[in-house]
């Protein structure tokens, strides 16, 4: 999946953890969680990818792994055309890493813990303009700050700059959050859970300003959630992709209309189910996953690694790892069930009722 | 206060539950903070009963009156009746003392918090758990291990793995589950759980839900569910309570709060509900702050907030009106209400519907 002009671009990514503690490591089986497995995933400018899935799928490692913040042990990520880790490592990079690191930027799940609770908010939003706009003197600073704080609804900007963090309401932590970032003007923002610690009736209001200064600041957002609701409407709204992850890797992909209005993997269909809308009828058939926990990431499940939960789940699921069907529209599933012709369709069932 | 004719119990129903005049105060040194004011209401048997309300708006403090486990300092005043299957004596909670409630908890009403990670002891066995609970209320071990088997296979656990775990040994969705599991071990006649699902995954919440139905079913429970999360309670609850600053402002069938709700507050928090179906353009916030507890706000509480509000709101506390069927609410405009606040996610679900 190609995105014209795309700012970041990731390659057959991987991100594996391997347990190398202690000396009965020596002997035992050392374990690798393979927390990213071969993913690919270009984002373009002003683009919105929101990646969902349930904890430990490697949402979050992904996350950091495309605003490098995190090495992938395989592939490659570039930024604008350069390699982000031979930046870091290398000599004589196009793009310096101090330029890579400013233009990707994350804002954490807890605003709390993301400020300094010692220092005002005017100090932890001095600190990063100061360092990387050190031209900037501080009168021009402080505008600016005021100028972003009244913009997100933060007035009189005065009073709240004079503000610890404690004195703020987590909606408004937030917010200092979201400027502080924006203050650098970055070309991507990481939004890592950025809205699951606010009270429902906030959310919707966080993701609108996000949306708003998206417009305004022209900044690309990577929207980590596990909530599908939200996920789509910051999806829908901006005209973005969804992403659905599974034990690493992306078993979804594509525009929001097609991914959440007809999904095509069991998986998606299952996540859908679990987030129930107010209005529709009862029809509730029971689970439709045959295992309800994960299985082990340390241990996965061979062929497809959905299939000992899957519903729709054939004997060719046991032994053959779909790979991503594309359906012309943009969007890609991983999973036999999208190819009408494939074998799957005369391998026996393996669901027992 | 709020004083109306639902001070009767609907004598068609088999009340297990009756709650009248239920307060819960804190002393805090900037005055008195009531968290519960003059709450009524009845929950009936075998009914799932669903709280809703924003955080601070009093459900959990109300539902663990109903234990009478309110922690100290708290007071709590009031009556909480409960009325045994099979025409057994009624119980007042609130008079109840320590040796009394010790059996009454978990035997009669038994709770599921929130957080399962710290509900279990980090150096025990999750038998030991159970073991230990049907020791300290003198039922037979065996036959009680026996009934754990059968419930966490209910609950799609594998209950050797599980028994033979310590709760770090498992993962979240799976404490959650041995958690209800321990719950009813003892065989009560209500399971009262307070954000169960919050800290777990959709799926797992899902599942969970779905579970709990045909759990209640199995063993005749009595379900009161305290969720800020409207569309998955709707799926498990037969009716609602919608609290707003420390009372209940409307109860009704869950059908009925769907599609007649009757408060502006229950219907702007359907709006500010993300739907997958809704059209995003119509999803709204509700604007302004909730209520200090300290603070008594004259007249209706939701005033400050309501886009109907006017002189009369600030004059009077608006009494619950009974709008049929068990559907009652406390707002001084409910016939208006629905004139004034559309809710675009049922119109388009009702627009589909006729479509087909």
């Amino acid at each position: 999946m190609s995105v014209d002009n795309s700012i970041l671009s990731v390659d057959d990514v991987s991100v594996h953890f391997t347990d190398s503690s202690g000396f009965l490591g020596l002997f035992g089986e050392r374990q690798t969680v393979r927390a990213v497995d071969g993913i690919s995933l270009d984002i373009g400018e002003n683009d919105v990818v929101t990646l969902i899935g349930e904890s430990g799928c490697g949402k979050s490692t992904l996350g950091k792994t495309i605003i490098g913040a995190q090495e992938p042990t395989h592939g490659s990520i570039t930024y604008r055309g350069q390699d982000i880790w031979e930046a870091k490592n290398g000599r004589d990079p196009d793009i310096p890493f101090s330029e890579i690191r400013r233009s990707l930027q994350i804002i954490h799940q807890d605003p709390g813990s993301a400020l300094n609770p010692n220092q005002r908010i005017l100090t932890s939003l001095m600190l990063p303009l100061k360092k990387w706009n050190p031209n900037l003197g501080e009168e021009e600073r402080r505008k600016r700050i005021y100028a972003l704080l009244e913009r997100v609804g933060l007035t009189p900007a005065e009073d709240f700059v004079e503000r610890f963090p404690h004195q703020l309401s987590g909606g408004e932590k937030q917010r200092v959050v979201l400027v502080r970032s924006l203050l650098l003007n970055p070309d991507v923002i990481l939004a890592d859970e950025a809205i699951s610690a606010l009270d429902v009736s906030l959310r919707v209001e966080m993701m609108d300003l996000m949306l708003e200064l998206q417009d305004l600041f022209n900044t690309s957002y990577v929207f980590i959630s596990h909530d599908l609701s939200n996920a789509r409407y910051i999806a829908e709204k901006s005209g973005g992709r969804i992403a659905v992850m599974y034990l690493g890797r992306i078993v979804e992909v594509g525009p929001i209309e097609q991914v959440i209005g007809d999904p095509q993997h069991p998986y998606t269909q299952a996540l859908k189910w679990a987030t129930p809308n107010l209005y529709e009828g009862e029809g509730d058939d029971g689970l439709p996953i045959r295992k309800i926990d994960i299985p082990d990431p340390t241990n996965r499940p061979s062929g497809c690694h959905f299939h000992p939960r899957c519903p729709k789940a054939r004997e060719v699921c046991e032994t053959n790892d779909p790979g991503a069907f594309e359906d012309g529209s943009g969007r890609a599933a991983r999973c036999f069930r999208a190819d009408d012709t494939h074998e799957y369709w005369d391998s026996p069932s393996i669901v027992d009722d | 206060m709020r004083t109306s004719n639902q001070n009767d119990s609907d004598p068609d129903q088999d009340v297990v539950f009756e709650v009248r005049d239920l307060e819960v105060t804190f002393g805090t040194n900037r005055g008195e903070s009531r968290v519960v004011r003059n709450v009524d209401f009845d929950i009936y048997r075998n009914e799932t009963l669903g709280m809703v309300g924003e955080s601070g708006s009093g459900k959990s403090m109300t539902s663990s009156a109903l234990m009478n486990a309110v922690v100290s300092p708290g007071e709590t005043s009031g009556e909480v009746t409960y009325y045994p299957p099979d025409g057994g004596e009624p119980i007042s909670v609130l008079d109840l003392d320590e040796e009394e409630l010790r059996k009454f908890r978990w035997g009669e009403v038994a709770m599921v918090f929130q957080g399962a990670m710290s509900s279990f002891n980090p150096v025990k066995k999750v038998r030991g758990h159970f073991r230990e609970t049907l020791e300290d209320h003198n039922r037979d071990v065996e036959a009680g291990l026996e009934r754990a088997h059968q419930i966490l296979g209910d609950l799609y656990l594998d209950p050797d793995r599980v028994l033979d775990s310590y709760p770090y040994e498992l993962s979240g969705g799976m404490k959650q589950r041995a958690l209800v599991a321990l719950a009813l071990i003892l065989e009560p006649e209500v399971l009262v759980m307070d954000e169960p699902t919050a800290a777990l995954d959709l799926l797992m919440q899902r599942s969970i839900v779905s579970l709990l139905k045909e759990l209640k079913e199995e063993y005749e429970l009595t379900i009161i569910f305290i969720t800020h999360d409207l569309p998955l309670l709707t799926k498990l609850a037969d009716r609602l309570v919608v609290m707003y600053a420390f009372d209940i402002v409307e109860v009704g069938s869950t059908e009925e709060i769907l599609y007649d709700a009757a408060h502006p507050y229950t219907r702007s928090l359907l709006n500010a509900t993300p739907d997958l179906n809704a059209p995003i353009e119509e999803m709204q916030s509700i604007s302004g702050s909730k209520p200090d507890p300290v603070t008594n706000i004259p007249g209706c509480s939701y005033r400050p907030r309501c886009p109907m509000a006017d002189e009369s709101c600030a004059e009077a506390e608006p009494p619950m009106a009974d709008r049929g069927d068990g559907h009652r609410t406390a707002c001084f405009y409910h016939d208006d209400v629905s004139d004034e606040i559309p809710i675009p996610a049922m119109e388009a679900a009702e627009k589909g519907g006729e479509s087909e």
